[in-house]
């Protein structure tokens, strides 16, 4: 056995100090990390408590359980009421028709994309499809009052001459109308659902694929029966932003669906969404202290308790069918 | 899927026979020929990974494809259900003639779809799907067909028994089964893969993501499954291949090297190169 003093390496001190050098910029990148995101938690509490804080004199004047059962939304007539229900059914209603056109059109464009386009089809779609969301959405509105909702009043009068009792009651689709305002905020929708959705389906292993092919699977079985349902969780939250993004979204309801505070579900008719609202209100001038200026604000909590909910709803679905593969 | 000659010109018999001398005291019995690789080349765009390779498929036997990594056994594997086919570029040239029918799995005429129907296949990796543990060993019979509640319920538990699995689930067929364990989940797909009664189970390293435990159940199954099919395993487990197969090929760098009885290959291998794969000496 050889002598172990003769064999003594090299102290490590350098070595120490290097790494007590790491371990101090591990900590600034940690500490920068940490500041970011404290950051954006500031910033939403921050909204909430404006948000709370702006309305607490609104629902001085107004009882918060008129507030949120009133089926009326008056707030400049003389007597103005201010029941928001209209503005829910509005926003509610142009939401519902948006995602019946967004997430049948997305989750067919994204299953084609993923399981079926050659790659170099979908190198071209898949850049182009997310195009579509940076039209600004002020030229979706007049998209729609110029060309879909004049179309959906050709095709209500067509379908019409079937139904003669249907013409007694609503003879003609009015210009400004839920249904055209929501159709073209699906549209606008769909590549968020699309890319999204496809992103999932991309994701899923190749292996589960190779699995129901080696069954004797074809493309659409496979993308049916494992792809979609692996990717599901995925799927769900492109569902619940397309959801966030409908019920937010302003300018299209703004200009396209007739801001008229009714309450119905119809949605042949014009109604006002809560976003709307807030537009119209705040265009005008409004002095700080009058009850319509802080009927915004009681109109924004509302809006922000709506859109958590879904977000929770998707959190909700996406941990339901998350996948471990 | 190139030069092919027609199903109608292959020669009635396959060109080689099984080797009929006995060894030691278990003399196996002779097996007829299920499937018989002639010529067979393969590539992956301009690059040959397989290269000329014939050799025979006894029915009712377990043929194990051994060899260093890249030696081109799994793509000969996959050809056999033509799992190739699902990526573009790649091209077969050569036959595989499937016994007693005489296909060309690699021909033209053949549609992947059906041989894969005829050929099941459990991979390196478990890959149950993202659903009940009854409906991953339905998957097959509902492409099938197969409708009837009965006769579903019937098959899934036959297969899931054939398979070593159904004591273990059956009281949750209905759960999902990303809730099995890894061993549970890959003898699901074995179970999945014989509810369709195929011809032919290829086995691509099933046991390469298990541990000890569930690898002994796996070579277990495979051993009684040879009563009932004709079974290709790849392994880089050369114990494993000795264990549980009775033909074994030695492949190296795309090329058949050597083609024999497991025995013979493990004890008395021809080759030089086979010699020094079996005794680690490279790989």
């Amino acid at each position: 056995m050889p002598d172990a003093t003769t064999t003594t390496p090299a102290p490590l001190v350098p070595h120490v100090r290097r790494l007590s050098g790491l371990m101090l910029r591990e900590r600034v990148v940690e500490g920068l990390l940490l500041l970011a995101a404290v950051f954006s938690i500031f910033i939403t509490s921050g909204i909430v408590f404006i948000l709370v804080n702006e309305s607490r004199p609104f629902f001085r004047t107004v009882n918060p359980i008129e507030f949120l059962t009133g089926g009326e939304w008056t707030p400049q007539f003389a007597d103005p009421k201010f029941g928001i229900l209209p503005l829910v059914a509005g926003t509610l209603s142009t939401t519902l028709v948006a995602l019946l056109v967004a997430m049948p059109v997305g989750t067919i464009i994204a299953i084609w994309l993923s399981e079926f386009a050659p790659a170099k089809v979908r190198e071209v779609v898949k850049p182009l499809l997310e195009l579509l969301a940076a039209v600004p959405t002020v030229v979706y509105g007049f998209f729609a009052i110029t060309l879909v909702s004049p179309v959906m009043q050709q095709v209500y009068a067509w379908v019409i001459s079937f139904f003669p009792s249907l013409k007694e009651n609503y003879p003609e689709l009015p210009l400004f109308n839920v249904l055209s305002a929501g159709i073209v905020m699906g549209l606008m929708i769909v590549p968020y659902v699309c890319s999204l959705s496809e992103d999932a389906m991309r994701a899923v292993p190749m292996i589960l694929r190779e699995g129901s092919f080696g069954m004797g699977a074809n493309r659409t079985t496979t993308a049916l029966r494992v792809v979609f349902p692996a990717a599901f969780s995925g799927v769900a939250a492109a569902y619940t932003l397309a959801i966030s993004r409908a019920v937010g979204e302003t300018m299209i309801v703004a200009i396209a669906a007739g801001n008229q505070p009714t309450l119905t579900a119809n949605p042949l008719q014009p109604a006002q969404t809560i976003t709307a609202f807030i537009v119209q209100a705040s265009m005008g001038d409004l002095p700080h202290d009058d009850i319509g200026y802080q009927s915004i604000f009681a109109a924004g909590l509302t809006l922000f308790v709506m859109t958590l909910g879904f977000n929770l709803l998707g959190a909700a679905l996406r941990r339901r069918y998350r996948q471990a593969y | 899927m190139v030069n092919t000659p027609p199903v109608e010109s292959l020669t009635p018999q396959p060109v080689m026979q099984p080797h009929s001398e006995p060894v030691g005291a278990d003399a196996p019995v002779v097996h007829p020929v299920k499937a018989e690789v002639r010529n067979l080349s393969f590539y992956y765009g301009s690059f040959k990974a397989v290269k000329n390779v014939s050799l025979p498929f006894y029915e009712k036997a377990v043929t194990a494809l051994i060899g260093p990594s890249g030696c081109g056994k799994t793509t000969l594997l996959r050809c056999f259900n033509r799992m190739h086919d699902l990526y573009p570029g790649n091209r077969y040239e050569g036959e595989i003639v499937l016994y007693p029918s005489r296909i060309n799995i690699v021909g033209p005429a053949a549609s992947p779809i059906e041989m894969r129907m005829r050929v099941s296949m459990v991979f390196q990796k478990p890959n149950p799907f993202p659903k009940s543990i009854f409906e991953n060993v339905a998957y097959g019979l509902r492409l099938r067909g197969v409708g009837g509640r009965s006769e579903l319920e019937a098959r899934v538990e036959q297969a899931l028994r054939g398979a070593a699995l159904w004591e273990e689930v059956k009281d949750r067929l209905r759960d999902g089964a990303y809730g099995l364990s890894g061993g549970q989940q890959q003898r699901l797909c074995i179970a999945r893969a014989l509810a369709v009664e195929p011809e032919i189970v290829l086995f691509d390293e099933p046991t390469s993501a298990l541990d000890p435990i569930a690898t002994g159940k796996i070579e277990e199954l495979i051993d009684d499954l040879r009563q009932r099919v004709t079974i290709l395993i790849v392994t880089h487990n050369m114990q494993q291949a000795s264990r549980v197969s009775d033909y074994t090929a030695f492949m190296y760098l795309g090329e058949m090297i050597e083609y024999d009885r497991t025995a013979k290959i493990f004890t008395n291998p021809s080759k030089s190169l086979t010699e020094q794969y079996i005794s680690g000496r490279f790989g």
